[in-house]
């Protein structure tokens, strides 16, 4: 089972075609991603380097210019295939339900008995700690609440991979730790596999079995980086010493990325250089 | 009721008053105006001889008729539109200043095409509607965050459950004013045609009584007419600011 490769991409590229006078936009790759069954992956990297796009191609929402998308073994192709779950970085909470429809949405959708609904529905807002907002509608929460309120809804449907586009964005870092050690519950309790795109390096230092580093647009994977934690871990990671280390790493790799990313002149690509 | 409501009601019982005092001590002439209460008691006897039943059907399903058509004809075509990015934008200038054309002029010509009927003021009612619906639909449909038919395609919905429950929910708030507008200028347009020609029907009734100096039942009218659209559109107002308050707009 360790080891088993849940979902690849291989050689994908993704350029955005022209519209309305504006050139192509080539947003990722080359690149090849092989996330294996049940661990936790990280991909960071500068704003506009094609962190959502590589999303979007991998739960199929958006085609491949190049290469080979692949779930559970089976082709990607223009769906979005079943047992994947994605949580968007933009706010997708639907504001004219109120928070316990919005989490019951999919489920209504697959035609689950009233009483099942009721139970995952109940068992999803406790987790993400909003039952005493069932009956709100999502303009009464806060930014970071009605983001869980969209974890909650992916939640429910028991996907067996989970994307998640810097879903904390909207969030202190303090409460960002916090919703960490939420995750890192939520993915060992439902073993599922999960994707996480984040920009804070400590974020992703502390939550993933793996990192990648991705350069400034069009995205490549520098490096990927093992952390080595137990599957049992949380938030009590930042006070050793390897989160420094590796902390540090990413922020050494991406630098001059994030620099590139801002119009800083560096070239894209340098710190690939140079870190090798 | 709350705090604000009661001062509302408080000002239109007081210009009633002032009204009043001002017909009763003969600052204004009962031959221009006659008091409010007078209006009352004249629009009482109306309605309960049934003299005015027959116009307020005509009036009330022409209305309806128009309404009807310019809520469906006009969501249809604003969704059609909004499909179709290079023809929306070669249709905007004539959506904004639809309004500027004084479409009364062509009523006339629709009485010739149509004959002496309901169909014109239908007809009128149904043009001075739709575009108000039309341009709602679009603002509603261009409001819709593009993520959410990212979550849509999560749930593999299709084309139509996507419309169903994703799309038209998102725009409602602004297809709900799309309708109330729609409401308001569907009265509007019948009524005002009623009063240029028509066979029957309110806005005829008031012509017809001022015509004939009869300023009791040609004020008792314009009260019932005030009384019915004011309740009409207070209503689907309420509805309207339940529906984007609970949005957060
Ligand atoms: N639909 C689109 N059409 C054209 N360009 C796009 C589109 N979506 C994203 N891009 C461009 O692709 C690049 C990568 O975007 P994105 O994947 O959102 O980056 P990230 O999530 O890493 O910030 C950006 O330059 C962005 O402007
Ligand atoms: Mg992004």
């Amino acid at each position: 089972m360790a080891g088993e490769i849940h979902a690849r991409l291989s050689g994908v590229t993704r350029v955005y075609p022209a519209v309305a006078g504006n050139p192509p936009v080539h947003a990722l790759g080359p690149i090849d991603l092989e996330l294996r069954r049940g661990e936790f992956f990280s991909i960071v990297g500068p704003s506009g380097c094609g962190k959502s796009t590589c999303m979007d191609v991998l739960a199929g929402l958006s085609p491949p210019s190049e290469g080979e998308v692949a779930f559970e073994g089976k082709p990607v192709k223009g769906n979005v295939p079943d047992g994947v779950g994605a949580v968007f970085q933009e706010d997708a909470s639907f504001p004219w339900l109120t928070v316990s429809d919005n989490v019951a949405f999919g489920l209504r959708r697959q035609g689950v008995d009233g009483a099942e609904i009721a139970k995952r529905v109940a068992y999803a807002l406790g987790f993400m700690g909003l039952r005493d907002f069932a009956q709100a509608y999502p303009a009464q929460l806060s930014g970071g609440m009605r983001q869980r309120v969209c974890i909650a809804r992916t939640l429910v449907l028991q996907p067996r991979l989970i994307l998640l586009d810097e879903p904390f964005g909207a969030l202190d870092a303090q409460t960002r730790l916090l919703m960490g050690d939420e995750l890192l519950r939520l993915w060992r309790e439902t073993g599922a596999t999960v994707l996480l795109i984040t920009h804070a390096l400590d974020e992703a230092t502390m939550l993933s079995d793996r990192i990648g580093a991705m350069s400034a647009r069009p995205g490549r994977f520098l490096e990927t980086i093992e952390t080595g934690w137990p599957r049992d871990r949380d938030s009590s990671m930042l006070e050793g010493e390897t989160f420094g280390h590796i902390t540090g790493r990413l922020w050494q790799m991406l630098r001059a990325e994030s620099k590139a990313a801002m119009g800083y002149g560096s070239e894209p690509g340098q710190a690939d250089r140079e870190a090798g | 009721m709350t705090r604000l409501a009661w001062i509302r009601l408080a000002i239109v019982f007081a210009a009633f008053a002032v009204l009043e005092w001002l017909v009763q001590s003969g600052r204004i002439s009962t031959h221009t105006m006659i008091p409010p209460t007078a209006m009352v008691t004249e629009l009482w006897a109306l309605l309960a001889s049934g003299e005015l039943t027959g116009d307020l059907v005509q009036t009330l399903s022409n209305v309806a008729i128009a309404c009807l058509l310019s809520v469906t004809v006009g969501f249809a075509t604003g969704a059609g539109v909004h499909a179709v990015p290079r023809l929306r934008r070669a249709l905007d200038p004539f959506l904004t200043t639809y309004y500027a054309v004084p479409f009364f002029v062509f009523y006339p010509l629709l009485v010739f095409i149509f004959g002496m009927n309901n169909l014109p003021m239908i007809a009128i009612g149904f043009m001075f509607a739709v575009v108000a619906m039309i341009i709602n639909t679009l603002n509603g449909l261009d409001k819709i965050p593009r993520v959410y038919a990212k979550v849509a395609r999560m749930h593999q919905m299709g084309r139509l459950a996507t419309a169903l429950r994703v799309q038209i929910p998102a725009a409602m708030p602004n297809l709900f004013t799309g309708l109330k507008l729609s409401v308001a200028y569907s009265f509007i347009g019948v009524i005002a045609a009623e009063f240029i020609l028509a066979p029957g029907g309110l806005g005829y009734a008031i012509s017809f009584a001022y015509d004939n100096f009869d300023n009791e039942t040609m004020y008792a009218l314009m009260l019932f007419i005030l009384v019915l659209v004011t309740a009409i559109n207070m209503t689907l107002h309420s509805i309207e600011q339940r529906l984007l308050r609970r949005q957060g707009l």
